[in-house]
């Protein structure tokens, strides 16, 4: 479970702050949803449970299963079972996809403490994990997202979550850039992955995602701040009205 | 009146010193090879070792950085015992090649494959050097002149294609010596080579590397040289590499560094003849206090011709790299192809790099361009890395790989190619 308290982030060089006072919980198995106008800090919110470097954390906590991760290095909060899908997945140019994803899954097993994966059954996991995401072989053999459409690097960002099985999914505008049949893609892709045990936090600036992707609650973020919980209705509601009110709500 | 007497470094005053006895113990009294050497040598008395104010040097004041040199190994020929010596680099060991062993600068029989050459390759010794090389105006080529002990001539024939490279191996060993192998290559119209020269030796021993080779292509010749410089920490290396090409020549140099704490690897190469297709490239691994020049003069002096340079330096520590690239472009050289690139990646703040490339173009119809970049690995890609569980090193180390691995995959020959990326892979894992 995912608990952020009374959060406040602001960029490191201290010329804005972002976060003010976040507060949000998110239970085991739950699939919160995130919603908010552009330039209210959702991505902001994502980064920094992730780890990236840049933001300094003026107040608060993110306590993953009781324990604050805000002391951790991204690779060991991936490690804990963060997994952020970003909004903008970045190209490597030269760093092959299986020797990446290979490099991922020995660095978790590593962590764990357990033995690294064979090459065979590593070949196995992902051309499965491929097929179910309608990625091929020839984009497997590419540098990194490299020369992939908007909607294959999002389908990508999935793959490496079917792969690393994380206990807390963070999609950032994964709706973003896909069009209907992509969208059902991903969203079968991710919705295979829900179980009692994994917890998302779906952010999206639409509602047309949490058609496919159903929430169990829905937050409404504005200014840096959860301004209003709600369950799945909410985002209907949203979508009828915009999110005026609870933008004037929160100034 | 006063009379200027040049004050000599240590160094200087050593090579000074030597040359006379080296001289003396030559057996053999070829009188046109011991009139080169000695016109060098004087060479060299009359311009000291090259520092910064002399302009090809500017960024590697050998003056300044060569303290000490050992005397000349030559007499200590086949002495060395193997296990004194540093070996092959084992990325390169599985290399499957016909192999070619200086030791000490002196050509081993012995441990080289003489025997089986494949038909169509000629390895044989000359005392002498055949000619200054017109170079005779860098210091370290002219000690090369001076002081070499043997030259190694190899001839590919007309018309031979080799598959399995050749691997020139250049082992230095025991105390603390100066070496200065000379290599010819000779190949034939239209024959295929690849060449590969390691050279390398202990670490923690002070020696000094002075090597040449000479490069004379025929036409339609296809040669991919490329040189490891594998060499000790401590040691000094410089290398020449002069190569003029004939008509639709396909050639490819690559330079490979990880050691060695002073190096300078120079190319002079001249297309001589026209559709010639040219590519140099390098990648440099170097960490402490290590210093790598790389100086190219690409010289145009025919119509119609390609070359390609693309270099990369990834620097550690307080490293120095140094990318001096000039392409010259003649009044004939017109439909003269000319890119070249140097990309540098600097890993902390003590490390420095000093790129300067150049081109000298007197033609008008020509399609010439250089770049070069210095920076630190891109932030939010490794924190991308990182985000997926890869700690801080191995995304660095995947992200190095990519980069210095873009300069590997320039060399044709697979073998060659995957050998380089697995010494990529060997000094990262030493640096995590
Ligand atoms: N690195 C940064 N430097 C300066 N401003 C930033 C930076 N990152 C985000 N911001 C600003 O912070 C606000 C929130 O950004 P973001 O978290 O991307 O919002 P959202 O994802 O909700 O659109 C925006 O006004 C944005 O311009
Ligand atoms: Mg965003």
């Amino acid at each position: 479970m995912l608990e952020i308290k009374n959060l406040h982030v602001a960029i490191e060089d201290g010329s804005k702050k972002i976060l003010n006072g976040l507060t949000l919980t998110v239970h085991r198995g739950e699939v919160a949803a995130i919603m908010g106008p552009n330039g209210s800090g959702k991505s902001t919110l994502s980064y920094v449970i992730a780890g990236k470097p840049g933001y300094e954390i003026l107040d608060g906590e993110i306590l993953l299963e009781g324990e604050n991760i805000l002391e951790m290095e991204p690779d060991q909060r991936s490690a804990a079972g963060v997994f952020l899908a970003f909004q903008y997945p970045l190209e490597i140019p030269g760093v092959a996809t299986m020797t990446f994803l290979k490099a991922a899954m020995n660095a978790h097993l590593r962590a764990a403490g357990s033995d690294e994966i064979k090459t065979p059954d590593f070949m196995k996991r992902v051309r499965k994990a491929a097929d179910d995401l309608g990625i091929s072989q020839d984009m497997l053999k590419r540098g990194l997202n490299v020369g992939f459409s908007g909607g294959e690097k999002k389908r990508m960002e999935i793959l490496q979550m079917a792969l690393l099985e994380p206990r807390i999914c963070i999609l950032d505008e994964t709706d973003s850039g896909l069009d209907i049949d992509a969208l059902k893609v991903v969203s079968e892709g991710v919705n295979k992955l829900r179980s009692a045990d994994r917890s998302f936090l779906v952010i999206t600036h639409y509602q047309r995602l949490l058609n496919y992707i159903v929430p169990d609650t829905v937050h409404v973020m504005s200014k840096g701040r959860v301004v209003k919980s709600g369950g799945k209705e909410l985002a209907l509601e949203l979508e009828a009205n915009g999110y005026a009110d609870y933008v004037s709500d929160a100034a | 009146m006063t009379i200027i007497t040049p004050i000599r470094t240590q160094a200087e005053a050593a090579y000074i010193s030597q040359f006379p006895a080296f001289e003396a113990g030559l057996t053999t009294r070829d009188p046109a090879g011991l009139k080169l050497r000695r016109a060098a040598f004087e060479r060299f008395v009359a311009l000291g070792l090259p520092h910064r104010r002399i302009e090809p040097y500017h960024y590697t004041d050998v003056r300044a950085l060569l303290r000490e040199v050992a005397g000349p190994a030559v007499h200590a020929k086949h002495t060395v015992a193997l296990p004194e010596m540093a070996v092959l680099p084992s990325a390169l060991s599985a290399l499957e090649a016909f192999k070619i062993v200086l030791v000490n600068g002196v050509l081993d029989r012995a441990r080289s494959d003489l025997g089986r050459l494949p038909e169509g390759v000629k390895v044989h010794e000359e005392a002498e050097p055949a000619v200054d090389g017109g170079l005779a105006d860098d210091p370290m080529i002219a000690l090369n002149t001076a002081f070499m002990t043997g030259r190694v001539v190899i001839t590919i024939e007309a018309g031979i294609k080799l598959d399995t490279p050749l691997h020139l191996q250049s082992m230095i060993g025991g105390a603390a010596v100066a070496v200065y192998p000379r290599v010819t290559l000779e190949v034939g119209k239209g024959a295929a080579v690849t060449l590969v020269e390691s050279h390398f030796g202990p670490d923690g021993v002070a020696y000094q590397n002075n090597s040449l080779v000479e490069i004379v292509a025929g036409d339609d010749a296809k040669i991919d040289l490329v040189r490891v410089n594998a060499h000790g920490k401590a040691a000094a290396d410089f290398s020449t590499l002069a190569v003029t090409l004939g008509a639709s020549n396909v050639f490819n140099a690559h330079s490979f560094v990880t050691g060695g704490a002073l190096s300078r690897h120079q190319v002079f190469l001249r297309l001589e003849g026209e559709h010639s297709v040219v590519t140099l490239s390098g990648a440099m691994l170097l960490n402490a206090r290590q210093h790598a020049d790389t100086t190219l003069v690409v010289d145009h002096a025919v119509p119609n011709c390609q070359s390609r340079e693309h270099f990369a330096h990834v620097l550690d520590g307080e490293a120095t790299g140094v990318f001096q690239g000039k392409i010259i472009v003649r009044p004939l050289a017109q439909k003269t192809d000319g890119k070249m690139m140097s990309r540098a990646v600097v890993l902390t703040d003590g490390a420095t790099m000093n790129n300067k490339p150049e081109l000298e173009i007197f033609a008008d119809d020509v399609q010439c361009g250089h770049g070069a970049t210095v920076g630190a690995l891109d932030e939010d890609l490794l924190f991308y890395l990182q985000a997926r569980g890869l700690p801080k090193t191995e995304a660095e180390a995947l992200m190095l790989q990519a980069f210095a691995g873009e300069a590997v995959a320039m060399i044709a020959h697979d073998g060659v190619r995957e050998a380089l990326d697995g010494a990529i892979d060997a000094w990262l894992k030493e640096r995590a």
